[in-house]
Formats: structure tokens, C-alpha cells, sequence
């Protein structure tokens, strides 16, 4: 669908809250907008993001059109054990696109 | 006896009634489509707490006071909270009061995210109040607004 973007440091220690960010280049189009012919520019957003650490879901997002274009998103998690860390974007048409990251705790 | 159709169809409406029809009409698709659906602010924070009582406090929206492109505003929330199994951050919520929709997104949170922070990058097209909201484990609702000034809205740019 398009390029997604992980930042995940690669080494924490156990019980270490640990910075997440993801973003992923998408156009968010809101359906507000009117085009060159007059006519409403038909929606098109990321309607959902989710992450699951080693398959358990631990942090996820509903997102509006009020959300710029190519989202950004921050967050944190508990650095629990070593593995990967999966993200999840959805669009209105039900697309997705996944990126994963490991991440090692010591 | 022949009768034109269109008197029959007047007589039976009425002139005043046929006018005041056809203005309404006009009115309704001279008007942006979300100028008449969108809920208020606070319709909208009803609708996500389900009625409960909002308090003030517990959560932080930092807000740019002064925003040169609403295309692409940072916001970050930050929500007290120990984040323990038992005493953790359900859900933030972000919502707006003057975009064509007043959710802005809900982020959904749990004891693993270690700490009830969360930011992105949202559009505002005026002026206007932002509104986070949290809701906590034990079902409690907390909030915090901040208030901004656009000088470049998002949304009505055009497109070349």
C-alpha cells in the first residue's frame, strides 16, 4: 500500500519503558476537499493502527480525518521480553500494510 | 374541459408552500454537506464517555497556542497514571470543536504501555478548542483542553 516507518530501539532492559514511533506515507484524504472539477475529492484515511507484541495486542488507534497526512504516531510500551513488535495500518477500503521491528531485552 | 397540469399541481401545493419548498431546497445543497450533520464538542465527548461525568485534571494536551499550517499540528496527551493492571489509562481521546468532524482519533491503551503518553500530528481548519479526554480502568473520564490560533487553515487550500 504504501512505505511505513518503525522506530523501535533495538536494545532495552526488562521493565524499561520504551519510546515507539510509527509513521506510514498515506495521503489522508478527507472527502472535504473539492477538486479541480468541482466535485468532492471521495475519502480515502488510515482508519486503523495497531501493534501487538509477540502477538499480544498492546497498543492500537482509531483515527479520524482530522489526522494530517503521512500519520505520525508516539507511544510507549513495557520492554517485557526480546521479540518482535508487528504494526498494522488499515484503510477504508480494509488494505493493510504491516512493518515489524525486533527488539532484544536484556 | 382541459386543465393544465401545472395549475392543477400548484392548486394543490400552493404557491407560498411551493416557494418556501424550492428555498429550502437551495439552501440544503448550497450548504457544505458536514456544515449541518456535524455534532457539537460536546455531543461528541457524551457520545464517547456515554454520559458519564468529565472531570477536569489527570490529563495534559500540550497544543502549539500559535499554529502557522493546520495542516499538520503536533499534539502530544499525557495522562497521571501509574499504569498498573489495576489503575491504568483505557482510552485517550482527542476531539475538536470546529473541523468538519469532532473526533480527531482514540488511542487505546493498557497496562503494558508502561506510561499514558501518546502523540501525532493532527489538521485543524480554524481557530479553535481542543479537547483530550481519558478514561480511565476504574471508568472515570478526565480531560484537558487547550486552545490554538491558525493562520493557515487545513482543508480548504486548493488543489493546483
Amino acid at each position: 500500500m504504501a512505505r511505513a516507518l518503525v522506530n523501535v530501539p533495538k536494545v532495552a532492559q526488562q521493565g524499561e519503558v520504551v519510546e515507539i514511533k510509527a509513521m506510514i506515507a498515506h495521503p489522508m484524504e478527507t472527502g472535504y476537499r473539492i477538486g479541480p472539477n468541482g466535485s468532492n475529492i471521495p475519502r480515502d484515511i488510515i482508519r486503523r493502527f495497531a501493534c501487538t507484541y509477540n502477538g499480544e495486542a498492546v497498543f492500537s488507534a482509531d483515527l479520524f480525518p482530522a489526522v494530517s497526512a503521512n500519520p505520525f504516531i508516539a507511544f510507549s510500551l513495557v520492554a517485557t521480553t526480546s521479540g518482535t513488535i508487528d504494526f498494522t495500518w488499515t484503510d477504508d477500503a480494509g488494505k493493510t500494510q504491516t512493518a515489524s521491528a525486533t527488539i532484544t531485552v536484556n | 374541459m382541459h386543465e393544465d397540469p401545472l395549475r392543477i399541481y400548484a392548486g394543490l401545493v400552493g404557491r407560498r408552500q411551493f416557494l418556501r419548498a424550492g428555498m429550502t431546497a437551495l439552501l440544503a445543497i448550497s450548504l457544505p454537506r458536514w456544515a449541518v450533520a456535524r455534532p457539537s464538542l460536546e455531543e461528541a465527548i457524551r457520545t464517547f464517555t456515554g454520559g458519564a461525568n468529565v472531570l477536569d485534571g489527570r490529563v495534559r494536551l500540550d497544543l502549539p497556542p500559535l499554529v502557522e499550517n493546520g495542516n499538520a499540528v503536533g499534539i502530544a496527551v499525557v495522562a497521571e497514571s501509574p499504569m498498573t493492571e489495576d489503575d491504568h489509562v483505557r482510552r485517550i481521546a482527542v476531539f475538536n470543536e470546529k473541523n468538519p468532524e469532532a473526533n480527531v482519533a482514540v488511542f487505546h491503551l493498557g497496562p503494558r504501555s508502561g506510561r499514558a503518553m501518546v502523540s501525532t500530528r493532527i489538521r485543524l481548519a480554524t481557530s479553535q478548542v481542543v479537547v483530550a479526554v481519558a478514561e480511565m480502568s476504574d471508568g472515570s473520564f478526565w480531560s484537558s483542553r487547550a486552545s490554538a490560533i491558525v493562520t493557515l487553515a487545513a482543508c480548504i487550500e486548493d488543489l493546483s
